[in-house]
């Protein structure tokens, strides 16, 4: 149980945008009427992605929205690791250092985070990065890896290399877009690298399957005689 | 090895559009009315003939698990919620399932809550899955208005809505207790049971939670028939599976492959071996991080099921085959299990809150040698005050890694802890 604490310099005030407003709105039809609390989670985050961090004038806001005690919301926000309760860098560098991405050289991608960004968890002088260690990702199969956070998008780059983290790095900060996912050029997603082995029947893909077909065990018994 | 045409999940790797024009094409979707007009009690006896078993990790059978439901709704309305996440170090199937073939998901979905009289479903996913969660999003938006769910679902006469929800980053969360309440806005903390989910879960409603995996194969066994899913894998370990194989293989990958498969040629076949060859191997981790781990002995003949593994004293669990050469050192991998279980440890029962970070402090000094004989017997007994003793199952899963490393690589340690003292006059070992 790591300790979370909010930032100590929280701003006067929170207001939702426009369309994060109608956002909330329509995500609020989704659950019966009554147990709107259920919205917590995705408000937070979408807080989260308005703003980069969550302030205790957003938990406050959000606990007035649903009707909850503000306690329970700063509950949830202190409980869950995904939220920031302080700002990051615009390009928030999570790496996955569990086991099967230890295994395959998270600690090395470790040490090109604290050369070229610096410390762990602080915000490089420039604004644009800060990086954190953090927990299973699941993504074992292309391992090692991280995931970027931006206020527009979440994504994972996978099978890197010290070289290739370090080369992305410096893509995104003159502004570049790197390709997500798997870095290794051999793979797609989570087959195994080179030439297809499995998977490759044409008839899995050519519509035969769509033909319409008779249940088996579906037919009504037979009287017994 | 298994042949393609009797693989579930056509679309693993993403090769093929996620898209419902190209599922359909690939079979999803396909008489799913007439499943619905054979009825609730059908369906649940062709999953529970099946010998389905949750694919989640604990391995219930699923069709059982159905059957627990309410038979007729009272005042309360019926859940079904997904369980998607996917948390468990070296685990990372259902995002296939999510992003690839979202299709066979929502599919299961209506299938698995028409049988359980459930008309909403609410798919949870882990709050890291983004670009999963849109792809589940976008497929659902198709399925509604295609007419599949929603209104008069395939044109069945029933109504079903379904849902996508997520979390924020808490493995606990994939504790089915701790699920429905975080899917109520709390913290995900479990809760005591009984009264279990199926007599009163999500807002107090009588709920089943499943597994992503355990969903998305129904709608194929209800086609293909349950006589068909039996004939993969040994009697009580049937059907196909999909297996993470992370580590020290040449080629990590995901496949799905037939249940009881010797892990052997599981790795040899699909992931080009052990690194440096089959003699490297030191040790598997055979399903996900909760599990014990096995040493390279067993794994020569060790078959991929539920009960072979718990004959060798570890598990099935996911099936996320984590493989370990011999350039790695051991106690510091499971020493970094014990810190994840320290991270995701909810705080709400004692033995858990205060034994995993205490398990991961041991472990850390013991790595470099920093410990005592005797104090490897305090650790396995302090694991064993965890174990069994905690309202869910992380604390079982804290404890077991750490009694394998023990069980296993007892000599290792000593060996460790021998070559530390050689080199100092005396040892302070810290109370902790």
């Amino acid at each position: 149980m790591a300790a979370r604490r909010p930032a100590k310099n929280q701003p006067a005030q929170f207001a939702w945008t426009a369309e994060n407003l109608a956002w909330c709105e329509a995500e609020m039809k989704k659950y019966p009427a009554g147990r709107q609390a259920s919205c917590v989670i995705p408000f937070l985050w979408r807080g989260q992605k308005q703003e980069g961090w969550i302030s205790i004038p957003m938990m406050e806001a959000i606990a007035r929205q649903l009707s909850m005690p503000y306690i329970r919301v700063y509950e949830v926000a202190t409980f869950y690791s995904m939220f920031n309760l302080a700002p990051v860098g615009e390009y928030f560098v999570q790496v996955c250092g569990t086991t099967p991405c230890m295994l395959r050289g998270s600690r090395e991608l470790n040490q090109v985070c604290e050369r070229v960004i610096g410390e762990e968890n602080h915000v490089s002088a420039d604004g644009k990065f800060s990086w954190l260690e953090v927990e299973c990702l699941g993504a074992c199969v292309n391992a090692p890896m991280v995931q970027i956070s931006t206020k527009a998008d979440d994504h994972f780059y996978e099978d890197l290399t010290p070289e290739s983290l370090e080369a992305m790095l410096a893509r995104l900060k003159r502004g570049e877009k790197p390709k997500t996912g798997t870095q290794n050029p051999r793979r797609r997603t989570s087959d195994p690298e080179g030439e297809p082995r499995t998977l490759t029947d044409p008839a899995l893909y050519d519509g035969s399957r769509a033909a319409p077909v008779t249940l088996p065990n579906s037919a009504p018994k037979a009287p017994a005689k | 090895m298994l042949a393609d045409k009797d693989r579930i999940f056509t679309n693993l790797y993403g090769r093929h559009s996620p898209g419902l024009e190209a599922a359909r094409k690939r079979g999803a979707w396909n008489g799913t009315a007439d499943m619905l007009r054979m009825g609730p009690d059908w369906i649940i006896q062709q999953v529970k003939d099946s010998g389905l078993r949750g694919r989640g990790g604990a391995g219930f059978p699923t069709g059982l698990k159905w059957s627990f439901m309410p038979k007729q709704v009272g005042e309360r309305p019926h859940y079904l919620v997904v369980n998607a996440d996917e948390s468990e170090p070296g685990t990372c199937k259902d995002r296939d399932i999510l992003r690839h073939d979202p299709h066979l998901l929502i599919e299961g979905c209506l299938v698995a809550s028409f049988a359980m009289k459930a008309q909403t479903c609410y798919v949870y996913i882990r709050g890291e899955f983004v670009d999963e969660r849109i792809a589940l999003q976008k497929a659902i938006d198709e399925a509604y208005a295609a007419g599949l769910v929603g209104r008069n679902a395939c044109g069945s006469g029933f109504d079903f809505d379904i849902y996508v929800h997520h979390g924020a980053g808490a493995y606990i969360c994939g504790e089915e207790t701790a699920l429905l309440e975080s899917l109520e806005g709390k913290k995900g903390q479990p809760r005591l049971k009984p009264p279990f989910p199926a007599g009163a879960g999500l807002y107090g409603c009588p709920t089943t939670v499943n597994n992503v995996e355990s969903i998305a194969v129904a709608p194929t066994i209800l086609r293909r028939g349950a006589r068909w899913f039996t004939s993969f894998g040994r009697a009580n370990n049937s059907g196909t599976k999909i297996f993470c194989i992370s580590g020290h293989v040449s080629r990590p990958c995901n496949v799905e492959e037939a249940m009881s498969i010797p892990l052997k040629e599981l790795i040899n076949e699909h992931c080009g071996g052990v690194r440096g060859g089959w003699d490297n191997l030191k040790a598997v981790i055979p399903g996900g991080s909760s599990v014990p781990l096995l040493p390279a002995e067993t794994c020569e003949t060790v078959l991929m099921d539920f009960d072979a593994l718990k004959e060798a004293r570890s598990g099935l669990g996911t099936a996320a085959v984590i493989v370990m050469d011999k350039s790695t050192d051991v106690v510091r991998a499971i020493a970094r299990i014990s810190y994840f279980y320290k991270h995701e440890s909810c705080g709400q029962c004692t033995p858990c809150r205060e034994g995993t970070g205490w398990m991961w402090r041991v472990l850390e000094r013991m790595a470099v040698g920093q410990s005592t004989s005797a104090e490897i017997d305090k650790l396995l007994d302090v694991a064993s005050q965890v174990e069994g003793h905690t309202i869910c199952a992380l604390g079982d899963a804290a404890a077991w890694p750490v009694q394998g490393l023990i069980r296993h690589f007892r000599s290792e340690i000593e060996e460790r802890i021998n070559r530390y003292r050689s080199d100092r006059p005396h040892v302070a070992v810290a109370a902790e």
